[in-house]
């Protein structure tokens, strides 16, 4: 009889499924997964490292740059950790518009996952459904800062800019039809408040969609039940967070349980799952596009009744008007200083942690009191995610390995960093 | 968050601990690390090891602008120098950042290893998910783990040398690498570019 020996394969990292540059070796014996092995870090940028050699407000955009499908949310966590060591006091109203912009982000997030995900594992549709939702976001990412992905728009002390009174709309050309462009530009008449509005209506049909192409397709459910099930021990031993802990049934998320900016006036309900396998998984992060959905709307109508700032009064961190900068000579002095050299933080440490779409996003802050970071841990939560690759893919089939990836919601840029 | 501070201050020593930013913060000695992580899991119920990271005090406190490098001139509208204030005894340090889910608590936990024999147990017997965490800080800050038992580079390339995360790592790194038409391989050199400081760092308190 012949030797069976088991093998090795190489998979990744330039492979479709992968989610970016994984490179996975795979012990299989047959078709069974033995050993998992993920190398990582062909994404490595050295984001920790320049974030040490810039000022604190110059390494906001490097934060976008993590987890490139929910950039705001990084940002959040980072502009957190700046203002619980300044103590810093952000109007209420910046607060709302970080919230409301969290929750886009994690549709955003959660749409790319979905399609992305159900590409893996062979439903074609939905990525095309999740990525008509995913443009109007993106255009209320651009509305606001002016970019559909990287936008830098949290600062210390509240938000770059209030939000636009107008939103943008599509140009006549020579491709359109005048009825066309009417069409499109239907929902963009109001300002950008309205056209959140009418998102949030429109949304809930949307997941409709998604849920009537997926829950109960026969398909999609022989790839996902019972695949990779984590239990509640194990999710904790394994640093899960997010959509992940809460899979295996523990109810727990810090916009609930820490609560930050202004989640604890906001009603929001907390899906869990009860097996901790990849079907459960994909049930609470649907559930959970609902209850962003709800928050958005009550942010939504809040903004819209209260006007007022968005950014800190305080001048040692806030930059002036440009008005006062044209008239007033201490205005001038604070825009050179914040400009040229920053702000100094006091000297101590500190952790401060978001509920990330994908689980906590962390920021620990070592400041020895100067302009730039001593040191910045970004704690990603894929990373900690990825780490259990092995575990949860072991004794599975070759084919569930990229349902596993698809279900941990891997990010490269936030893992590599 | 009292509480907790009561009970931790019951359990180390009350020099141990401080309390800074809303946040609580443990030193212990290297020594004792598993010791400290078995109880602060077992009886504290910290079930989540949600972050370790590395740090290198090695240029803790120390500021690019000298105050008297301009003779004539403008002043820096700074009187005086904080600089050289290293108040950390060692160079490296691990910190642990812990969670419990259960009791809604976060600690972190820090211990001080030394330049020459940057040594701590690992672990990854108490938390599984330290496992690449120490690998992560091996890589970045050559912090080794004893325990561990697969301490490889986890983010930097195959075959890389130094760690990055080191203060006397610069930033443009010490090797480029490119492409060789006559060699027909990869090559390695010694980077050609210039270090350079577009906003020095400055420390006012």
């Amino acid at each position: 009889m012949a030797e069976i020996r088991n093998y090795t394969l190489n998979f990744g990292p330039q492979h479709p499924a992968a989610h970016g540059v994984l490179r996975l070796i795979l012990e299989i014996d047959g078709e069974v997964i033995e050993r998992a092995d993920p190398h990582i870090g062909l994404l490595h940028r050295g984001t920790e490292k320049l974030a040490e050699s810039k000022p604190y407000n110059q390494s906001i955009g490097y934060m976008d740059r993590l987890d490139y499908v929910s950039m705001m949310c990084n940002e959040h966590a980072y502009v957190l950790a700046i203002e619980k060591m300044l103590n810093l006091k952000v109007p209420e109203r910046a607060k709302y518009i970080r919230v409301m912009f969290d929750e886009i982000t994690r549709l955003l997030n959660h749409l790319m996952w979905l399609g992305t995900h159900a590409l893996d594992v062979g439903a074609m549709s939905v990525f095309l459904y999740a990525f008509r939702e995913r443009e109007k976001l993106i255009d209320c990412y651009e509305a606001v800062s002016g970019s559909r992905m990287h936008a830098t728009y949290y600062r210390p002390g509240g938000v770059y800019r209030d939000l636009p009174e107008k939103m943008p709309r599509y140009l006549a050309n020579n491709f359109r039809k005048p009825q066309e462009l009417a069409a499109m530009n239907q929902d963009r008449q109001g300002s950008l408040l309205d056209f959140i509005d009418n998102f949030t209506k429109e949304f809930p049909a949307s997941i409709k969609q998604y849920d009537d192409l997926l829950t109960d397709n026969r398909i999609w459910k022989q790839r996902l039940v019972n695949i990779g099930i984590v239990s509640a021990n194990r999710a904790k031993q394994m640093g899960f967070t997010g959509p992940m802990l809460r899979g295996s049934g523990v109810a727990w998320d810090l916009r609930k349980n820490q609560p930050y900016a202004v989640y604890d006036k906001l009603k929001f309900d907390i899906p869990v799952g009860v097996t901790g396998d990849s079907y459960d998984r994909y049930l609470v992060r649907l559930e959970e596009m609902r209850q962003s959905n709800r928050i958005i709307k009550q942010c939504v109508d809040w903004l819209k009744d209260n006007p007022g700032q968005v950014m800190s009064e305080d001048k040692k961190v806030a930059p002036p008007k440009r008005t006062d900068m044209k008239n007033n000579m201490e205005s001038l002095i604070h825009h050179f200083k914040l400009f040229t050299e920053g702000y100094s933080l006091p000297e101590g440490e500190v952790y401060s942690a978001v509920e990330h779409p994908k689980g906590e996003f962390g920021v620990y802050l070592v400041s020895d009191g100067a302009n730039k970071p001593y040191r910045v841990k970004i704690r990603a939560p894929g990373f900690a995610h990825l780490a259990s690759m092995d575990e949860m893919a072991k004794g599975h089939m070759l084919s569930d390995v990229v349902t596993i990836i698809g279900t941990q919601d891997i990010v490269f840029g936030e893992i590599d960093r | 968050m009292q509480k907790l501070k009561a009970q931790l201050i019951e359990a180390f020593d009350k020099n141990n601990i401080v309390d800074a930013f809303g946040e609580l913060t443990l030193t212990v000695d290297a020594n004792d690390i598993i010791t400290t992580c078995l109880q602060l899991r077992d009886t504290f119920a910290f079930d989540t090891l949600i972050d370790l990271s590395g740090v290198d005090y090695l240029t803790y406190g120390q500021s690019d602008w000298d105050v008297d490098a301009s003779s004539s001139g403008f002043g820096r509208a700074r009187e005086r120098q904080y600089g050289n204030k290293n108040v950390h005894k060692q160079r490296f340090a691990v910190v642990y950042h812990l969670l419990s889910v259960s009791n809604n608590k976060r600690l972190r936990v820090k211990a001080y290893v030394s330049e020459n024999q940057p040594i701590i147990k690992s672990v990854t017997d108490i938390w599984t998910v330290a496992n690449w965490y120490e690998r992560e800080a091996f890589d970045l800050f050559g912090i080794l783990f004893e325990g561990h038992n697969d301490l490889r580079r986890i983010l930097t390339d195959y075959g890389f040398v130094g760690h990055p995360l080191r203060k006397d790592f610069p930033l443009i790194g010490e090797v480029e690498m490119r492409y060789d038409d006559e060699l027909g391989r990869v090559v390695y050199e010694p980077v050609s570019i210039e270090p350079n400081v577009n906003v020095p760092k400055v420390i006012r308190r």
